[in-house]
């Protein structure tokens, strides 16, 4: 892997970018490996390559259905925060967060991590209740969180209209260290650090099956690229997980939402951080592209198909031209949807399962991309150890059958 | 948006009516009699089927009833809705 420098950009510059190589090899599945990973979004590539990095395990693959970064890594809002509410989540998120700070150096791949504030704005005394209760845990677990006036929340984010509008903003919560990142980039610099570690990233195969042997354990996986053997699996496919789990016998309390976002026409820089409504349900952010990132709801029901009803981003957008009236006449370019797989509780579940071998990574619903790099870390360490890292060992499978949920559904009250 | 028949009131749009998650999920008669792992599965798991899901809807901004439904998770397609109380219908292309 050649490093990216201010000497090679300027090379390059000079000889036409003519000399660029690929930045991750095309390979041939082999007939066996240590670790496979099945799915490739930036949880599955960052795991890969902290399985190489940190636990020597080189001879792994990652498994891909369709193209790299492909689904809810390439399709989210690209907002990254740690402020949630119980000590377990706050240190989990904390623990990606502080990973985000030094990604760009630690894979030579610029992620773009933009450290603007996220601003999320109350518009009832229930609402501040909740959000100075968040500020003051997340204070007391050392992740920093604020408490804005008003005045103060606009003096922050200046497009924001605080009165004269059906839910006034009454204060808000403003993480300085939160903010976003540039989504592919983390799927393609996972990539490219797994690939010169010596792991073998595979796109266009698809899990068909898993095997297991006579004691019950993971033997491998079928694929559309035929079967490979392997004694440890490690499922992160996100919507997917219930489908793929499945094969393996092994029953989820997932259900899986189409999320919708969309982004505006670009426009020269007008909207300096990221502002979050969970009450209005409205999320945005301009990316350094000029485009305005607009998060909206779940639909309703259950689904696969990366599409939802149109009347749920109007919904979004209704709050967005009131919150922020100098958008109004903004268009919107495009819209999508990705599967997220939520959980009971609105929080993941990273560890191992009733079946010797095989591991899991899911439940991160409509807010995974903020955790990339702490999931990928402590799943690979969870794989390396065969069992969990402390920081992850509170959000097991089996904490819905032991009562000991960790309900950031309540917490959040919303998709976050 | 989602068009839905209801099998009471006719075909109507989607915010008329409220998901209501995976039907013919039985509660225990005797929850004190059951395991653990019956307990949780009956509080958490779910199929979270890829293809024909039965699931359950309310007509909350119409006839309020509740009924049943069997839509294609992979086309957001229904098949088939049907009053509570009634056998799921043979899906046209059967269970996937």
């Amino acid at each position: 892997m050649k490093p990216f420098s201010a000497l090679s950009l300027l090379r390059e510059g000079l000889s036409g970018q003519r000399g660029w190589k690929p930045q991750w090899r095309n390979p041939e599945p082999k007939s066996y490996y240590d670790a496979i990973i099945v799915g490739g979004g930036g949880h599955g590539l960052g795991t890969a390559y902290y399985l190489a990095r940190e636990h020597g395990l080189t001879n792994v693959a990652v498994l891909e259905k369709g193209w790299i970064g492909g689904g809810n890594t390439g399709r989210n809002t690209t907002i990254i925060r740690s402020n949630y509410l119980f000590a377990e989540s706050a240190a989990l998120y904390d623990h990606a967060l502080k990973l985000w700070e030094g990604l760009s150096q630690a894979l030579n791949y610029n992620m773009m991590f933009s450290q603007r504030g996220v601003l999320m704005l109350a518009h009832t005394v229930h609402d501040m209740q909740v959000s100075q209760r968040h500020v003051h845990a997340n204070r007391a677990a050392g992740v920093d969180n604020e408490w804005l006036t008003p005045q103060e929340a606009r003096a922050f984010c200046p497009p924001l209209k605080i009165d004269d509008i059906r839910y006034p903003v009454l204060g808000a919560a403003l993480q300085r260290r939160g903010g976003t990142a540039r989504h592919d980039a983390v799927a393609w610099g996972y990539a490219r650090g797994a690939d010169a570690l010596g792991v073998d990233i595979i796109e266009n195969c698809e899990v068909t099956g898993i095997r297991l042997g006579p004691a019950g354990a993971v033997e491998g996986v079928l694929t559309t690229r035929g079967p490979i053997r392997t004694q440890r699996l490690g499922v992160v496919a996100a919507g997917h997980s219930s489908v793929i789990m499945k094969m393996a016998g092994v029953a989820l309390p997932l259900e899986s939402y189409p999320l919708q976002a969309l982004v505006s026409e670009p426009v020269k820089p007008v909207f300096p951080c990221v502002v979050m409504s969970n009450t209005i349900h409205a999320y945005i952010s301009q990316s350094d592209k000029g485009e305005l990132v607009i998060g909206a709801g779940t639909d309703a029901y259950t689904s696969y198909t990366q599409r939802g009803a149109l009347y749920v981003p109007s919904h979004a957008l209704e709050a967005i031209c009131e919150l922020f009236p100098m958008f109004r006449r903004l268009r919107m370019l495009r819209n999508w949807g990705g599967i997220v797989d939520v959980s009971p509780d609105r929080s993941p579940i990273i560890g191992k399962t009733p079946v010797p071998g095989l591991y899991v990574n899911c439940g991160w619903g409509t807010g995974g991309f903020k955790a990339t790099p702490g999931s990928a870390h402590l799943f690979a360490w969870t794989i390396a150890h065969n069992e969990p890292h402390p920081i992850n060992a509170p959000f097991t499978l089996e904490r819905f059958r032991d009562g000991n949920l960790i309900d950031e559904a309540a917490a959040a009250a919303v998709a976050h | 948006m989602l068009l839905i028949e209801c099998p009471y009131c006719g075909e109507r749009p989607e915010p008329e009516f409220v998901y209501g998650g995976q039907a013919h999920i039985a509660r225990p008669s005797h929850p004190a009699e059951v395991s653990v792992e019956e307990w949780t599965a009956f509080l958490y798991l779910r199929d979270n089927t890829r293809g024909v899901h039965a699931e359950r809807w309310r007509h909350t901004h119409g006839c309020g009833r509740f009924f049943n439904a069997l839509r294609d998770t992979t086309t957001d397609r229904f098949l088939a809705t049907y009053r509570v109380g009634e056998r799921p219908p043979q899906p046209p292309g059967g269970w996937s």
